[in-house]
């Protein structure tokens, strides 16, 4: 009598998933905290909301023992090698947390000296808006990683040895052309159409090129 | 910087301290009764509701009516879009992450209608100036807190999923709550109510 055994083996996928049962649900969170996010994440570490309910209670400052990085607030221009160092430094299940507004997207802090979102440069897993989130917001988020975490999978080692390019967002600029990058928001000249035009108005075509 | 007179300098002593402060026993003991206090009213069931454990995703916080969460574009009593594209959220935005593109409306109780309206959830920092500059009241922040997104594209809301955001909170009946009483915009009247023709959008 034989017995087909699916692609993958059972037995291996199972073993999978119980690991990855056992990381989502061991979640050992790096709060890199520069900003008032931090704030919140200490109370969402605190007894009233009480993130230990989703086992990743254990707050560690050393970037080794920890494989979910929690970065809670702005991050600027000098800030960002220790942001990756501290990145590089963590073993490798890893996963990574923007929270609030200023680390997704830059948030009101829109200067050349901090850094306009850090998914330009790590690899975010789960985006919290908001200035700050609430704690209710971050507990989602452990949520929505540990679904993730255990839809997934992660990387084995000899898996994580045969990569050879750097993971991570591209850069932006690569991804858009001149015509499609964004108008700056409230420029109601570019963006308002004139009467009876109706084709899309490139928003550079009015511009001087080189000026 | 000029010296402060000796006689206008107020000399405060400490507090002498008696024979019990000093072996700092009562205020010990009086600060593990407080502990014991909420120790046993978190165990029974019976404290302060505010310090027990707050099991989020089963139990929701009760959220004061005016938190700013979610924003959501308004429709009018015909289930067009409120909004005018008059461009003062995006102008009020202190983080700039309103973006709308205008065109000529199709209907006759205004001059602009937005093509595009997208806000950027991610650089929003819910401080709800939008809603205040909108003359005709179409753009709101809901009581909806608990918002996650896991790529930067999905957190891009156009106009179709800020009005579905509409759609979904209407019902509960809680926004608006801080909608200015006063004057608005005609565009916020019923169809034939307002004025019609070019002069609409300046009222």
């Amino acid at each position: 009598m034989e017995v087909s055994l699916p692609e993958d083996g059972f037995i291996v996928t199972k073993l999978d998933e119980v690991a990855n049962w056992c990381r989502k649900n061991s979640l050992w969170p790096m709060a890199f905290a520069t900003a008032c996010c931090g704030i919140e994440v200490m109370a969402t570490g605190a007894s009233r909301h009480d993130i230990a309910r989703f086992g990743a209670e254990a707050f560690r400052f050393s970037p080794r023992q920890c494989d979910l990085m929690i970065v809670a607030g702005r991050v600027v221009m000098k800030m960002l090698p220790v942001l990756q160092r501290i990145w590089m430094q963590m073993p490798e299940p890893k996963w990574c947390i923007s929270m609030g507004a200023c680390a997704s997207s830059g948030g009101v802090f829109d200067t050349y000296a901090v850094v306009q979102g850090i998914d330009r440069f790590l690899p975010v897993d789960v985006y919290i808006p908001g200035c700050p989130p609430r704690p209710e917001q971050l507990i989602q988020a452990v949520l929505d990683l540990q679904e993730k975490v255990q839809r997934t999978g992660t990387y084995n080692a000899r898996e994580f040895n045969k990569r050879t390019q750097p993971e991570g967002p591209r850069p932006l600029a690569t991804e858009l052309g001149m015509a499609e990058q964004m108008v700056a928001p409230a420029n109601f000249r570019t963006t308002t159409r004139s009467w009876g035009e109706l084709p899309m108005v490139n928003p550079l075509a009015n511009r001087e090129v080189g000026r | 910087m000029s010296q402060a007179k000796p006689q206008k300098v107020k000399w405060v002593k400490p507090p002498k301290l008696g024979l019990l402060e000093q072996m700092y026993f009562p205020t010990v003991i009086s600060g593990m009764a407080t502990t014991l206090k909420h120790m046993v009213g978190t165990l029974t069931g019976t404290g302060d509701k505010n310090i027990q454990v707050q099991s989020y995703p089963e139990e929701r916080p009760t959220l004061p009516p005016h938190y700013r969460g979610v924003h959501r574009l308004n429709r009018d009593p015909e289930g067009r879009v409120k909004c005018v594209a008059c461009y003062m959220c995006s102008t009020a935005c202190p983080a700039h992450c309103i973006d709308i593109v205008a065109a000529p409306s199709p209907w006759p109780d205004r001059e602009k209608y937005p093509e595009t309206f997208v806000i950027d959830e991610l650089r929003c920092i819910y401080c709800g100036m939008c809603e205040q500059a909108c003359p005709v009241d179409a753009i709101e922040l809901t009581t909806i807190f608990d918002l996650t997104g896991m790529s930067r594209e999905e957190m891009m809301f156009d106009k179709e999923k800020l009005l579905s955001v509409f759609d979904k909170t209407v019902a509960a009946g809680t926004d608006p709550v801080r909608t200015q009483p006063g004057r608005l915009g005609v565009a916020s009247l019923p169809a034939g109510a307002g004025l019609t023709g070019s002069s609409s959008a300046q009222s």
